[in-house]
């Protein structure tokens, strides 16, 4: 647990110093609405209903960007070697990762939540509750299956290409689940959100375990 | 093990012969769909042997994990590579099917998103084991991904439930629908015996290759430092 922290503090200091992840995750995030925004063209009608589905393809890509950065920063002088020689365990080192990259999507969607609100004009201020919680529940799964799979993609050959190759598919039932969610939060409220909910969930629980599990035979050598 | 393997080819034929005698003259045309629903036996039974395939690799890769077993290892590769074959029979005949019935060629219901989705886990799968590099860490890699896999097919099947759907159950059907004569269940049956020799037995033909590589490739390290 203390190791976990450690490493928490320790990736969030450095994306304190230099801001790269962040700053360029949330230029790319509203780079990436405005080409979907564009690309469907809506009309004031529409867009609110566009808004769920350009919200997670959003994050998925944006999200798959920096957590693969929080891998490639630990090869750089060799760092990822340090920190598997540090007398921790490795499921320490999946959980601090994994904290650090839930803030960073926490921090990035700060500000491309509103400018979807803005954009494909939502009235957010409705359904802000019941966003956070699909938010909360759609990060998780995500940056738990990320995580791991980050780990297993810089270590390999063909790492730019091979992460999203292995992971969209694995994301898919998230996905549908988020932007199920999201759609029924937008327009009712949490209870109509129900089913959506429990894959979310069930998928946070399945992924958060397995992650803490397995990867200690990713790391180890 | 070995000596089952030469046995198998010919099983494979007789099989493959039978089923097909009995999808294409014993079995009555469907009523409503008319000829094309003959497809159905093959698409079902690989179909089955893909999900085979799928847990091949799951269950394989648990115990490479666990004892570091280089047969494990195998296994795993073979039944990717079942897996994907018989996956992409079952979307290739799929559409085959659907357009003459449904009048498009794909649509995005449950079980053809479920079933894509699989296929594309499992090629990334492959492509790993293929870029990845050529230590064995990868082999730990893709028994991670084989298990991680296989602990997203229930939460697929909840999820795309959201979805709108069309497809037809077949075999939970209530009665005086689905499989209405009893040949059909029978041709059904067969196909999906010729389908698990036909897996079984590629499946062994690429364990065996995997394993002389392996040999292979050790004596020529053997070679090489006593040249």
């Amino acid at each position: 647990m203390r190791a976990a922290l450690a490493i928490l503090r320790k990736d969030l200091r450095i994306e304190w110093r230099t801001k790269e992840s962040l700053s360029s995750l949330i230029v790319l995030g509203v780079l990436l609405l405005v080409a979907l925004a564009v690309a469907y063209d809506p009309t004031p009608e529409t867009a609110p209903t566009l808004a769920p589905a350009v919200l997670w393809a959003t994050f998925v890509f944006t999200g798959l960007l920096g957590i693969q950065r929080g891998f490639l920063v630990e090869r750089e002088n060799d760092c990822l070697a340090g920190l598997l020689g540090a007398p921790i365990d490795p499921a320490a080192i999946f959980a601090g990762k994994l904290a650090a990259n839930l803030v960073l999507l926490a921090a990035m969607q700060a500000i491309v939540v509103p400018l979807v609100g803005l954009f494909l004009h939502v009235d957010l201020a409705a359904s802000v509750g019941g966003l956070l919680v699909v938010l909360l529940l759609g990060n998780l799964g995500f940056a738990a299956l990320a995580t791991l799979f980050a780990a297993i993609a810089v270590r390999t050959r063909a790492r730019e290409v091979l992460l999203p190759v292995l992971l969209l598919p694995l994301l898919v039932p998230l996905l549908i689940g988020a932007v199920k969610a999201t759609e029924h939060v937008m327009t009712g409220g949490l209870a109509g959100a129900r089913d959506a909910l429990g894959v979310l969930v069930a998928f946070d629980v399945i992924f958060t375990v397995a992650g803490w599990l397995l990867f200690t035979y990713v790391v180890r050598d | 093990m070995r000596r089952l393997e030469p046995l198998l080819a010919p099983a494979v034929f007789v099989a493959m012969v039978a089923a097909l005698w009995l999808i294409f003259m014993v079995v009555p045309t469907e009523r409503q769909m008319g000829i094309v629903q003959r497809i159905f036996y093959f698409h079902v039974a690989s179909a089955w042997l893909a999900y085979l395939g799928f847990f091949t690799v799951a269950g394989a890769s648990a115990v490479y994990l666990w004892k570091g077993s280089a047969a494990a290892d195998r296994a795993a590769i073979a039944g990717a590579e079942i897996g994907v074959l018989f996956c992409t029979f079952v979307v290739v005949t799929g559409p085959i099917w659907a357009r003459p019935i449904w009048g498009v060629w794909w649509t995005w219901d449950p079980r053809l998103t479920m079933t894509l989705i699989l296929w594309a886990i499992y090629a990334g799968y492959l492509m790993l084991r293929a870029f990845g590099g050529d230590d064995e860490a990868v082999a730990r890699y893709a028994a991670v991904l084989g298990i991680v896999g296989v602990l997203d097919i229930p939460v697929i099947r909840v999820s795309v439930r959201l979805l709108h759907g069309i497809h037809p159950n077949v075999l939970n059907q209530p009665q005086g629908s689905g499989l209405a004569d009893p040949k059909m269940r029978l041709a059904l049956y067969v196909a999906s015996i010729a389908m698990l020799l036909l897996g079984g037995w590629l499946a062994m033909v690429r364990m065996r290759q995997e394993r002389l590589a392996s040999e292979l490739a050790a004596l020529r390290r053997l070679a090489e430092e006593r040249a």
